[in-house]
């Protein structure tokens, strides 16, 4: 099978979402959309499914609290318990409300950067990392919408073209 | 078009006939351009300003902390003053960009950038304090909890002060990463508009790669939208353990419940300020008035004029709670305060902080750049007073009569302060000339609901 794709390429936001709608509706594959800026219901016209982002980021905001609450049982009462300023620390539920501010903060610090590495991660964004979008206009101005070729060259571009694009480029996609 | 629709009566948050890639070349034309001679200036006096802070530290350090002011009555004073200060400062940032992002306040994305940045840079220099302040800063470590020599002897974790380390710390890292991840498209803009290959290097190891796939931005928004939720109760959690620093001890004047929030508000509202005073000077010396309008100026002095009133509100809780509990130590605090040897410390932070946002309830005022631009100095003048006020006229009036004494500032405590002010500049002078200062991508996904070429176009046709 061949990595042909067509890119078709738009200047504005709402041309664009119509496109996507008509390449669906005529079934065929969109490979990929770059756009300059969120474009709103892009995801859900393209038939994206929803990230669980938010969902690791909840687990990972619990091991947060599950951690701190580990640490600050096993430094403050189990390994050196102190006597400070006539409030020992013999007893986790006794001191525990000493420790909310901090077992709140490593939740979100959790929470939040390891949502960050993981979002990192998955969408492959790192230092060193080159940029693959198509086309350096598309961090501009230019919506670019990738549509799989499978021996329907022709037809394709010939249906793109009605679709309000302004430029259609054929590549091979590595 | 109907899907951009935004109520008439709002006023457009970008004002002028401006297209996609307007936005990108306003946006670039700082970084790209070269540097004007006011800059040059601006920065060669912030720079001198940090070299001079950074003597005041080698020389405390050198030396130890007895070159500040500081007596054994007093031993929290301008230090401390400027720690708190720059937290407070350091609130505005996540404040516009993470609560304002669930509120769904579009104005937010004109300044969140530059908020962002200007908080991350006073948190810098809050942080700086406390280590300096311990005296041997090559044991600062021992704030964290780690294994060490005496077996494992850990860190309090029952003090507000270490509580403090994690706040700030977390504080500081999570509105670095929401910063940065906002900040990947508009690098990449920059990258792929770049023509010389160093910058064009730069720019795109900043932008980590970033290609703008429908998967990413649908990413991006989720991500953001968490790390505002988590950013939210976070920047209300950093100023409430400071205030903690003060509300869990037993000296009359701190030990009050209504710390936190009354730090909280008082740090939004010197935020506010400091944001106004750096963004109206560069939405005039970097052109972008198109996008930081007067409207965004005329609403961050309602959040100043309001917050201000709180905090108002606070000063007199505070007065009225000391006579009203009985408590003679705290009531002859308060009395102190206001009447006593620093009673023009006290009225300087009254008349800054009370009375002066109250010019922003007439429309005149609040939308004259001069004014806001005046008043923003004078709320950051006084929220300096009122920690110093809070810190040192509680503490020099001891218990102990005998112990009774004043507080002076050294050369050197001066110099550190100026310093971190200078620091501050230097950063943010630099952030200037090299960062995309607007979020770009952003104010571009509202251009078709609240610029004002489409807004025209939409409520002329009545459609």
């Amino acid at each position: 099978m061949s990595n042909k794709v067509v890119q078709a390429m738009y200047i504005d936001d709402d041309i664009l979402m119509d496109a996507v709608k008509e390449v669906r509706a005529a079934k065929y594959h969109i490979e990929e959309v770059y756009t300059p800026f969120p474009v709103h219901g892009l995801d859900k016209a393209m038939g994206l499914p929803c990230t669980r982002i938010a969902i690791t980021a909840f687990m990972y905001g619990c091991v947060g609290l599950v951690f701190s609450v580990w640490m600050m049982n096993y430094m403050m009462i189990e390994d050196w318990p102190q006597d400070i300023g006539g409030k020992p620390s013999f007893t986790f539920i006794q001191n525990m409300p000493a420790f909310v501010p901090i077992m709140f903060e490593m939740t979100v610090f959790f929470a939040a950067h390891l949502m960050v590495i993981t979002f990192y991660m998955r969408s492959r964004l790192w230092p060193f990392k080159e940029a693959e979008n198509p086309d350096p206009r598309t961090t501009d101005d230019m919506f670019v919408m990738e549509v799989v070729v499978d021996g329907n060259e022709a037809e394709l571009i010939a249906f793109l073209e009605k679709t309000g694009t302004v430029e259609i480029k054929v590549t091979e996609k590595h | 078009m109907s899907s951009h629709y935004e109520a008439p009566i709002r006023r457009p948050l970008i004002v002028g006939d401006k297209s996609y890639h307007d936005i990108s070349v306003d946006v670039a034309a700082p970084v790209e351009g070269k540097a004007n001679k006011l800059w040059w200036i601006a920065f060669s006096i912030a720079l001198l300003a940090f070299l001079w802070g950074i003597g005041s530290i080698v020389y405390t350090i050198g030396t130890g902390i007895g070159v500040w002011g500081l007596n054994k009555t007093v031993g929290w004073a301008w230090d401390i003053t400027n720690f708190v200060w720059w937290v407070g400062i350091g609130h505005a940032g996540t404040l516009i960009s993470a609560v304002l992002l669930l509120f769904r306040q579009k104005w937010r994305m004109g300044i969140n950038r530059s908020a962002e940045a200007m908080t991350i840079f006073s948190v810098i220099q809050a942080g700086l304090f406390p280590v300096i302040h311990m005296g041997r800063v090559w044991n600062a470590h021992f704030v964290l909890p780690l294994p060490n020599q005496f077996g494992t002897l850990w860190t309090n974790f029952n003090s507000p002060l270490l509580w403090d380390v994690f706040a700030i710390s977390t504080y500081l890292s999570v509105s670095l990463v929401f910063w940065w991840t906002g900040l990947l498209p508009d690098f990449a803009m920059l990258r792929d508009r770049a023509i010389r290959p160093f910058q064009k290097k730069i720019y795109g190891l900043l932008s980590f790669g970033w290609t703008g796939r429908a998967k990413d931005w649908q990413r991006f928004e989720e991500v953001s939208l968490v790390l505002a939720g988590l950013a939210t109760p976070l920047v209300l959690s950093v100023h409430t353990i400071v205030s903690f620093d003060f509300a869990t001890s037993v000296i009359p004047g701190w030990h009050t419940t209504i710390f936190p929030p009354y730090f909280v508000a008082g740090a939004v509202f010197s935020g506010f300020a400091m944001v106004n005073t750096l963004l109206i000077i560069m939405r005039k010396v970097s052109n972008l008035e198109a996008y930081i309008t007067k409207q965004h100026i005329e609403l961050m002095n309602i959040v100043i004029m309001i917050t201000g009133s709180i905090v108002g509100c606070a000063y007199i809780t505070e007065l009225f709670i000391a006579w009203y509990s009985g408590v003679e130590y705290e009531q002859y605090a308060f009395l102190n305060r206001a009447t006593g040897p620093y009673w023009w410390a006290y009225l300087l932070m009254m008349s800054c902080n009370v009375f002066s946002p109250q010019f922003m309830w007439f429309k005149r005022l609040r939308t004259s750049i001069t004014f806001s631009f005046i008043i923003s100095i004078v709320v950051n003048i006084g929220m300096w007073f009122e920690r110093f006020v809070i810190i040192v006229t509680s503490l020099h009036r001891d218990y102990l009569p005998s112990s009774w004494t004043m507080f002076s500032p050294t050369f050197v405590d001066i110099g550190i302060f100026i310093g971190t002010i200078g620091f501050f500049f230097v950063l943010f002078l630099l952030y200037a000339r090299t960062f995309p200062v607007i979020a770009q991508a952003e104010v571009k996904s509202i251009l078709k609901a609240s610029g004002e070429k489409y807004k025209k176009l939409r409520d002329g046709n009545h459609e």
